[in-house]
């Protein structure tokens, strides 16, 4: 960590975390990590997704902890942060992008919550009431402590939390994404407050991916990249294409598999028109040509998976239409998707996709049973089992007996069970989310071989994936989301080369024309 | 962010397990005794029991006796298998004693009408499986919790009972399928038969069909299933359908052996007794893992145990304590067994 930047703050960092590392089975997600944090500062934290940074900042409140090894302090003096309990003593307090408020509480409930006022062993609500009145008023809302947290808006309820952390005396705060619910007004409004608290003092971390937020609070900016250190940033140093250097900088590109040739794409197998749902997708409309892999990249949040959803007819739609081979599809239900041969990977594999406790081949054969069934739809136990046999053979599942219960098998054959239930259902397009999320290299390598085949055979193929250097590695087009729209097109005939720095800068908004003035 | 990271470390594996894949599947020593024990389940709990009460019990082996434990088991075993099927898919069905008392007193009316017997176990069948339905369609479309659903259904259903039968026990002395209570098919009673074909035919559904795959898929992850195309709706009105009916044949199997129902009394608390053999057999609460089998073998526990301390003259107090201690005992063996199986 370098030091020079103690200029212009005051000499004694609140907070000093030094050579954290966190190790979880079989993954390394944070080496060596430093971050420095002055009092009255905005330091913000950025890096893709999957860097570390969500892993420091749960160090920081508790909820992971670090390896042995690194070193905590808190105003010099070294603390062991053992859990969420320690770290609010210590004066750290955290505000998700998931509040963690009680609906059914006032506010004054929720601020006090844990720490309630008593008087004769009763609850003495006015007490609160009044105590946290001061605070509210100081952060300029315009509820009152007996409000129910229930009634109000997101924004509104950011504010409770922000108000339950300094009424709790927190001198750190750690703001994750905060504004990725909020409207423009009520983001300039937080803003607002964020200038308010670091005038008081408080030394606030801010997590987010949009540079111009970046640009409009920080202080500094330190940035992660795959669980490392990168560096870090004054105010006065900082570029759109410095930051986007330091957050790519990976080579993998001859991992990949993507020998199928130019680019020439088939017909338009599947059509896209206004796909939207009033609330994470704007209106998003494609073609996708049969043989080719398009990519739709963006950052978490950006509504990639909410838009394969609703292709899917997984979640209920506000408008769009789906057309496949040019026939347009009455979309209500998955089935009416997968019967017009559009299959859906999801990102879940074990909360939305696999049966854990029923067996490999039970699983590949959930899907295609129905058309293998003899009549009364009674089960054709032959054909399953040479089902199972055959996609554990051609997607080299490591199993030793189809019968084996899904849940017992590592990532990356669970996800290779996955994609046979998919490919067993001859789908004419392929929407895979995330499909190598977890999941070991030798499997990786394999999915991606499986996506060149499929586009070979002329199945048209959607990869969405936060990893850049695999949409880069694999997709011959590449589509940019951003906050629910499509924002822009790689690749293909654009003429525009598929780069990692191309699609952050898409992703993120880092073009100059959006990046605001100076704060 | 939050999502991806948290998702790390739920997803292990990589590195550590890819040189090694073999060995992160083969079963152990352990793992393969595991394997065992959830096959045979409860078998040597029931094997036990009979054991030590052929030993204590004076006449517990003879072929009556065996004959009074089946034709006691066969309704119990008949709910219970309705009862797997709920449970399968992380549902349950409270309401199939008061459905079995509606159902049966319907079943005596109408066996007094001109057309007998067929009409009888044709009703009592039809009523099981319309509020079965009922109950369906208000978990499957109206998608209230099956308990609350059931809970309702039990009151509502009993009341329903008792103002078929005006409140009072129907009789039809001259029941005309009163043979399915009293008589026996090739010396064994009519009553085991139906329990044994119902067994049999709820393994060959669950078992064999592409409904019984997507009522185990239902159960173990309804998300998954909505998301494979199955049509979630259908397997959960089955499945309460197919409960109701089977409280419909449980109906016509009481009301031929008692030659009457009685709205209030009738089918009193079965729904615990049908819950307890699913329970035993290892069926999950949870949904999607269970066996027909399993429940087969819970029921006959069940039944064992309360001829056994009859058979030993213990109180009907003792009996209570004793088989709600076995039934706790039983399940808690069971999750000991598997800890540790699952991930």
């Amino acid at each position: 960590m370098p030091t020079d930047h103690l200029n212009g703050h005051a000499p004694r960092p609140v907070l000093e975390m030094r050579g954290i590392s966190k190790t979880f089975p079989g993954v390394r997600a944070l080496r060596d990590v430093s971050l420095t944090l002055y009092p009255g500062e905005v330091h913000s934290l950025m890096g893709e997704n999957g860097a570390g940074k969500s892993t420091l900042m749960k160090i920081l409140s508790g909820a992971y902890t670090a390896d042995e090894g690194g070193e905590i302090r808190i105003d010099g003096q070294p603390v062991v942060i053992d859990g969420p309990l320690s770290s609010k003593a210590l004066g750290v307090a955290v505000i998700y992008q998931e509040l963690t408020l009680c609906a059914s509480l006032t506010v004054a409930e929720n601020i006090y919550l844990g720490r309630e006022l008593r008087s004769g062993g009763r609850i003495d609500r006015r007490a609160m009431e009044a105590g946290c009145a001061d605070i509210l008023t100081r952060l300029g809302a315009s509820f009152g402590p007996r409000t129910l947290v229930g009634d109000l808006s997101i924004a509104e309820r950011q504010l409770v939390e922000i108000a339950r952390a300094i009424h709790a005396n927190a001198r750190i705060l750690v703001m994750d994404e905060p504004t990725t619910p909020l409207s423009s007004r009520e983001t300039d409004r937080l803003f607002e407050l964020i200038r308010q608290l670091r005038a008081d003092g408080l030394a606030i971390v801010y997590v987010s991916h949009r540079m111009a937020e970046i640009y409009e609070l920080s202080d500094r900016v330190s940035v992660l990249r795959d669980g490392g250190y990168v560096g870090t940033l004054d105010r006065a140093d900082l570029s759109a294409e410095s930051l986007v250097q330091m957050m790519v900088g990976r080579d993998l590109s001859g991992f990949y598999k993507k020998d199928h040739g130019a680019y020439e794409p088939g017909h338009v197998v599947m059509a896209v028109r206004d796909m939207r749902d009033g609330k994470r997708v704007r209106g998003c409309g494609f073609d996708l040509h049969a043989g080719e892999v398009l990519g739709i990249a963006g950052l978490v949040g950006a509504g990639r998976t909410e838009l394969a959803r609703l292709i899917f007819g997984a979640d209920e739609r506000t408008g769009g239409e789906l057309v496949v081979d040019g026939v347009p599809i009455r979309l209500k239900t998955p089935l009416d998707a997968i019967r017009a041969g559009v299959v859906y990977l999801t990102e879940d594999r074990k909360g939305r996709g696999l049966f854990l406790d029923m067996s490999v081949r039970d699983n590949i054969n959930v899907c295609a049973c129905s058309d293998d069934a003899r009549t009364g739809g009674v089960l054709n136990v032959a054909k399953a089992r040479d089902r199972a046999a055959a996609a554990i053979r051609d997607l080299a599942i490591r199993v030793p007996d189809s019968r084996v219960n899904v849940g017992a098998l590592s990532g990356g054959n669970q996800q290779k069970v996955l994609l046979s239930r998919l490919l067993e259902i001859k789908p004419r397009v392929l929407i895979l989310d995330e499909p190598t999320r977890g999941v070991d290299i030798g499997a990786k390598s394999e999915i991606y071989r499986i996506i060149n085949d499929l586009a070979k055979r002329g199945v048209g193929v959607i990869v969405i994936s936060s990893e850049l250097p695999e949409i880069v590695g694999t997709a011959d087009r590449v589509l940019v989301m951003r906050e629910g729209e499509l924002v822009g097109e790689l690749g293909g005939y654009t003429g525009t080369p598929i780069t990692q720095e191309a699609i952050i800068e898409l992703a993120t908004g880092a073009t100059p024309q959006t990046l605001p003035r100076a704060a | 962010m939050e999502k991806t990271m948290s998702n790390a470390p739920a997803t292990p594996a990589p590195s550590t397990l890819a040189g090694s894949p073999r060995a992160a599947v083969q079963p152990t020593s352990r793992e393969r005794f595991q394997s065992l024990m959830r096959t045979v389940g409860m078998l040597p709990v029931l094997i036990l029991l009979a054991a030590g009460f052929g030993i204590l019990a004076e006449g517990f082996f003879t072929a009556q006796n065996l004959s009074i434990v089946a034709q006691q088991a066969s309704i119990n075993i008949v709910l219970a298998a309705g009862m797997t099927f709920v449970i399968l898919t992380a549902g349950i069905d409270l309401s199939v004693g008061a459905i079995l008392a509606a159902a049966a007193v319907v079943s005596v009316m109408s066996s007094t009408l001109p057309g007998g017997g067929i009409l009888g176990i044709a009703a009592g069948l039809a009523v099981g499986l319309a509020f079965g339905l009922v109950n369906g369609s208000l978990v499957a479309f109206a998608k209230l919790p099956p308990f609350i659903v059931t809970l309702g259904a039990l009151t509502a259903v009993r009341g329903i009972a008792r103002l078929l039968g005006n409140d009072q026990t129907v009789f039809n002395p001259d029941l005309p399928f009163a043979f399915i209570g009293n008589d026996n098919l090739l010396g064994v009673p009519w009553l085991v038969w139906i329990a044994g074909a119902v067994i049999a035919g709820s393994w060959f559904i669950l078992r064999r069909t592409v409904l019984g795959l997507h009522i185990y898929s239902v159960g173990s992850n309804p998300e998954a299933a909505r998301l494979s195309g199955i049509k979630v709706w259908k397997v959960l009105l089955f499945v309460y359908a197919m409960s109701g009916l089977l409280a419909g044949l449980g109906a016509v199997m009481t009301s031929a052996r008692l030659l009457a129902a009685n709205g209030l009394q009738l089918g009193q608390s079965y729904e615990l007794d049908a819950i307890a053999a699913v329970i035993l057999g290892g069926t999950s609460f949870v949904g999607g893992v269970g066996s027909i089998l399993g429940t087969l073998i819970g029921a006959l526990i069940i039944a064992v145990l309360t001829n056994g301390l009859v058979l030993l003259g213990v109180s009907d107090i003792w009996q209570y304590i004793i088989k709600g201690l076995v039934i706790i005992g039983a399940v808690a063996l069971d999750r000991y067994r598997q800890s540790g199986a699952r991930t």
